[in-house]
């Protein structure tokens, strides 16, 4: 997320921690706790329980169940889409288009979000205790896919008693995770809209996944994984991860345009290493910030969901297989600055679905802010949005 | 005021071309600008309609209309289209516009059972008498660009598009020419007579297969 340079200072750090650790084992969200008899089977073949999912709703369901909309939330992203979150106190990470009024209306929709699988702020990941030890699970968390994170999702889904959503929405990870509800449930999905997104994680993408990881793993406080139960915290090795992540969400002309050269609370260079350029500062501001709130083992599972993401591996290569006959129907969007999710992956996606026979909408929004666009007040995007959910809305007949 | 209503007074050529789409059937409109047509086929004949459209608002009021139309052009994403995708593929006043009209007229008689596409007519008299009196670029109602600004880039004449309808083995079934006020000429006139009075033709093809 775009967050100013002269965002909020860091407060107590260990408190703040204390907070991370106190979310993802007891949330302020919504809890569904599966029962431990009831394993959720993984792609890698492991079964999982006993599982919680931590979600947020907003609006209210009508007597139909007919009004449902889908938020699925990008790597750092969390269930908090809305209000404020309980960790940082900054306002919800997609209030841009949730909302009443907004694009998705919460005076007219019901809208569900859940921490995906893996994640740290309140659904099974990591940082969850292991049954068998009775610690933190630590790399013994079983690897989850995207499919893993949508099939628990459906969980959530069937225990609200929702059979179909009306729209199923998310960009970047969570435009992954809209594509695979789409290929796996689509008589569940009456309207599908992956933002900034891929049908499969690029070799480029899963390098940048690499050296956020090799980040991680370098710092000696990370301890194989097992910082939780040694009582340190490889904050460093997060924050870096974090830092060269950011550069791959923004483009360089939206880096000149916020920064260019220009120096940060000084007149000149000091010779030093120290933050000299704003970029720098910038860049150091955001991983700070960011280990406030996730888990780094977290980030190494999420990172890996997506890398092994590949829609049409399970149609034999063929992507259009994996939408063949849907009735779903799919806007695609991209942005023409994004060079992490480029507009020939979504045009990859449209061609699928086209040649799958599915009705789709395809827009490339014009704007230089990289692919965080999906993130933040993009006017012309926002109207897409909007006239896709209304009409969705009225073929369906939700008022 | 219907849609059909709205478009008689500004694109009488579309309700013409409407007319050629039988009921029921699967249609993609390439340069379906902000929809009304799909929307007339839709509300009127019950159609399954698709469009393509280059400009962002375009898009845009097409998806708040519930349309499903993606953003691009006809030299660029026909090609990724199947064959036999659709029933019509449909190209009005936009042939003259694409960088290769005759690879889009062959990638519409490839994806639909049936093409229909609509032209302004480069031979009608009042065009021929400004490049023949005047010596200069023709300016009319309906090409109203100057010759260095404009994107219509592959001008043809109502002989220009049956002879290239001939090389891409393509059979006319229908063929109307419009005068500037949208009406009919008379069919039973030769065409060389529409070559010169109409202002725009619409033709719904097929290729011989």
């Amino acid at each position: 997320m775009l967050l100013d340079v002269e965002g909020r200072t860091v407060g107590d750090a260990g408190a703040l921690l204390n907070g991370a650790v106190a979310q993802a084992v007891s949330p302020d969200s919504l809890t569904l706790r599966m029962s431990p008899g009831w394993p959720l089977r993984l792609d890698s073949g492991a079964a999982l329980a006993p599982l919680t999912i931590a979600y947020q709703t907003y609006g209210a369901l009508n007597a139909a169940k007919s009004n449902a909309l889908l938020i699925c939330h990008a790597l750092s992203g969390d269930q908090h889409v809305a209000n404020p979150h309980p960790i940082t106190g900054r306002p919800g990470w997609w209030e841009t288009m949730v909302g009443a009024g907004r694009p998705f209306d919460t005076d007219r929709f019901f809208i569900i979000c859940s921490n995906v699988l893996g994640g740290c702020m309140g659904s099974t990941g990591p940082s969850s205790a292991n049954p068998e030890t009775g610690e933190p699970y630590g790399l013994d968390f079983p690897i989850v896919t995207v499919a893993d994170m949508v099939r628990a999702q459906a969980l959530l889904i069937d225990h609200l008693g929702i059979e179909t959503l009306l729209c199923v929405a998310g960009g970047s990870m969570g435009g992954m995770q809209v594509l695979q509800w789409a290929a796996t449930y689509p008589d569940r999905v009456f309207a599908a809209l992956p933002i900034a997104t891929a049908a499969r994680h690029s070799s480029q993408n899963i390098a940048f996944h690499e050296v956020g990881r090799q980040a991680i793993m370098a710092d000696p406080d990370w301890r194989g994984g097992r910082y939780l139960v040694e009582g340190t915290r490889p904050s460093k090795g997060l924050a870096v991860a974090r830092m060269a992540a950011h550069i791959t969400y923004l483009s360089e002309s939206a880096l000149h345009r916020k920064f260019g050269r220009n120096l940060q609370d000084r007149a000149a260079r000091t010779f030093s290493f120290d933050a000299d350029f704003q970029v720098e500062s910038y860049l150091r501001h955001q991983g700070a910030i960011f280990v406030e709130r996730f888990d780094p083992n977290s980030y190494l599972y999420m990172t890996r969901a997506m890398d092994y993401f590949d829609l049409a591996a399970d149609t034999r290569g063929s992507l259009a297989g994996a939408f063949k006959g849907s009735r779903t129907r799919f806007c695609v969007v991209s942005f023409t600055s994004d060079w992490l999710f480029p507009t020939s992956d979504s045009r990859a996606i449209v061609r699928a679905l086209n040649a799958g026979g599915a009705s789709v909408s395809f827009v490339e929004i014009e704007t230089d802010r990289g692919h965080d666009a999906f993130l933040l007040d993009v006017p012309e995007f926002i109207d897409t949005t909007r006239g896709f959910i209304d009409a969705a809305a009225r073929a369906r007949g939700v008022d | 005021m219907s849609v059909a209503q709205t478009l008689a007074h500004s694109r009488v050529d579309l309700l013409r071309v409407a007319e050629l789409v039988a009921p029921g059937c699967k249609v993609l409109d390439v340069g379906c600008g902000d929809g009304e047509l799909l929307r007339l086929l839709a509300e009127e004949r019950n159609v399954d309609g698709r469009g393509i459209e280059l400009s962002q608002q375009g898009v845009n009021d097409c998806v708040a209309k519930g349309l499903s139309v993606i953003q691009g052009d006809a030299d660029a994403d026909l090609a990724d289209y199947p064959d036999d995708a659709f029933d019509y593929v449909i190209l009005s006043q936009t042939l003259q516009a694409t960088r290769r009209p005759r690879v889009v007229l062959e990638h519409m008689l490839r994806i639909g059972r049936r093409a229909i596409v609509s032209a302004p007519n480069f031979g009608h008299w009042s065009v021929r008498a400004q490049l023949a009196f005047l010596g200069r670029m023709p300016v009319t109602k309906n090409l109203s660009h100057s010759w260095y600004d404009t994107p219509n880039i592959h001008f043809c004449t109502i002989a220009d598009f049956v002879a290239l309808a001939r090389e891409v083995g393509a059979t006319i079934d229908k063929s109307v020419a419009l005068d500037r006020h949208g009406r009919p000429l008379n069919s039973v006139w030769p065409r060389r007579a529409w070559n010169l009075l109409g202002d725009q033709a619409i033709f719904l093809l097929h290729r011989k297969r």
